[in-house]
């Protein structure tokens, strides 16, 4: 059967959330084996970080800068939801989710002016 | 003269009887247990009609076989509670013009309890739930005690009374994805009640109730989705219930580390 | 290992991770100026203690923190024995572990 509906804001907030994790926990040992190739030298290193040059490379370090930013975001608020008190019954804080939706885009933004060549130094 | 009291005149059958409109709506209606197949039935629209008047309705003139449950048909009792287009909600209280989509609607029994037949689901398991979460008081007083003074605006009296309207419709229960993604997560209704009694100071086992409550299947499971607190009938928040508990387990777990 | 302490692990790292997150994301979104290179990232991890410190800290907090989460999901998600869960999380926190401590001796230039 269909299920209870499940686009109010506290669920889509909860799909973010752990769709965001499940990525940042697949990419994190990639990044350290990355990271790790400096043990085998500078230019080991470099040649691997020539890679990140690449215009689809940086689009992949975008998205992974917007969803370590979402699970962030959405994560204090959860923190929020469990440590601080509740001011009504139907505290879900939710205004929260809005205002980390726009920041993780905020965040992404900055990094696509710096990743693209429109710094300022 | 005709003195008969109008409530016991003879119910005019709505087989014969016109209608205010014409239209009708057809109601699919899920038949059998955990196997079975929808069946779809024509009831006329009225005015003021709620779903457990259509199911009502069909029972009684169209399928008398037709199994479902309810009681005070008013919202107060929490028995009709149904899926009604999807979502878990009292019928009693939903009327048919507001979830009527293309003149039908879709009725089954209640989603995370086993159906026993048709519209009626098997709850004993949320119950036993209820309990696994430590929701049974333990009282320290007797008969001859004179009743413990609880003042009412108390801190611990105001969260416990939040939820302490819970009559265990099962709709929040119903509502909820964890209790239908795990066998063991006992469901916000168990765990709001948990949190009536460790605010409860007259509970003797507040303890054991957190012991419980924080187990496997506890409050850890809870995602806060939220569906259940946007589903309850009568306004109480499990999210809220829960976070609570949650927020309890941390700190009692920094302060048994304490030396 | 209670569900009650692994909660506890999950929010306590979580309340460590949120503030490095932030710091990290801000060296993220400065570094990526004019390009990466490995002088560039050497040059601001190999030179003092602090960021090799911040990142082992960084590495233990995500260690214990996405095991975790990860459990949920599979039994949630997946029809995966509990038990078998259990051991899969256990062995990617291990290795969250290992592979990131070599992550952080090789950028602190400790070996070089």
């Amino acid at each position: 059967m269909r299920s209870a509906p499940r686009h109010h804001a506290s669920y889509v907030a909860f799909v973010g959330h752990r769709l965001s994790g499940l990525a940042l926990a697949i990419f994190l040992p990639l990044h350290f084996l990355a990271l790790g190739l400096a043990l085998e030298g500078r230019e080991t290193f470099d040649g691997f970080l020539a890679y990140a040059d690449m215009p689809f490379v940086k689009a992949a370090e975008w998205g992974l800068v917007v969803l370590l930013s979402v699970h962030l975001f959405f994560g204090v608020r959860l923190l929020a939801l469990e440590l601080l008190p509740w001011r009504r019954d139907d505290d879900l804080r939710t205004d929260w989710i809005g205002w980390g939706a726009g920041g993780a885009v905020a965040v992404g933004l900055i990094f696509l002016m710096g990743a693209f060549g429109f710094d300022a130094g | 003269m005709d003195d008969t009291p109008r409530d016991m005149a003879p119910e005019a059958d709505p087989r014969t009887e016109t209608p205010h409109d014409e239209a009708t709506i057809r109601a699919r209606v899920w038949r059998g247990d955990r196997r079975g197949r929808f069946v779809t039935y024509e009831v006329p629209h009225r005015e003021n009609q709620t779903v457990l008047d259509v199911v009502s309705e069909i029972q009684r003139y169209h399928e008398p076989a037709l199994a479902y449950r309810f009681a005070c048909r008013v919202g107060v009792c929490g028995s009709c509670a149904m899926t009604v287009n999807g979502r878990p909600r009292w019928t009693c209280r939903t009327h048919v013009k507001r979830v009527v989509e293309n003149g039908e609607i879709t009725i089954e029994p209640l989603r995370n309890m086993p159906p026993i037949k048709d519209l009626a689901c098997d709850m004993s398991g949320f119950f036993d739930k209820w309990h696994r979460a430590g929701g049974r008081f333990e009282g320290t007083a007797t008969r001859h005690d004179p009743p413990i003074p609880v003042d009412p605006a108390s801190r611990k009296r105001k969260l416990a009374d939040a939820g302490i309207e819970c009559i265990n419709c099962g709709v929040c229960y119903a509502a909820c994805d964890v209790v239908s993604w795990t066998d063991d997560y006992v469901g916000p209704a168990a765990l709001n009640r948990a949190w009536t009694l460790v605010n409860d100071e007259r509970h003797a086992d507040r303890r054991g109730t957190l012991d419980k409550a924080t187990a496997q299947g506890g409050c850890s499971s809870c995602h806060a989705q939220g569906n259940c607190t946007t589903h309850c009938p009568i306004g109480i928040s499990p999210t809220r219930s829960i976070a609570g508990l949650k927020r309890m387990s941390l700190l009692d777990l920094l302060n048994r580390r304490a030396p | 290992m209670t569900e009650a302490r692994l909660f506890a692990l999950q929010r306590i790292t979580a309340m460590v991770l949120a503030p490095m997150v932030l710091i990290h994301l801000a060296v993220i979104v400065y570094a990526v100026r004019g390009g990466l290179t490995a002088e560039e990232i050497l040059a601001r991890t190999g030179t003092s203690a602090l960021w090799p410190l911040f990142y082992l800290l960084f590495v233990a907090a995500a260690a214990i923190h996405a095991p975790i989460g990860l459990r949920n999901i599979l039994r949630e998600w997946t029809g995966l024995p509990p038990r078998l869960v259990d051991g899969l999380c256990l062995v990617f926190g291990l290795a969250l572990a290992g592979l990131g401590i070599r992550a952080v001796i090789a950028i602190s230039g400790w070996t070089a």
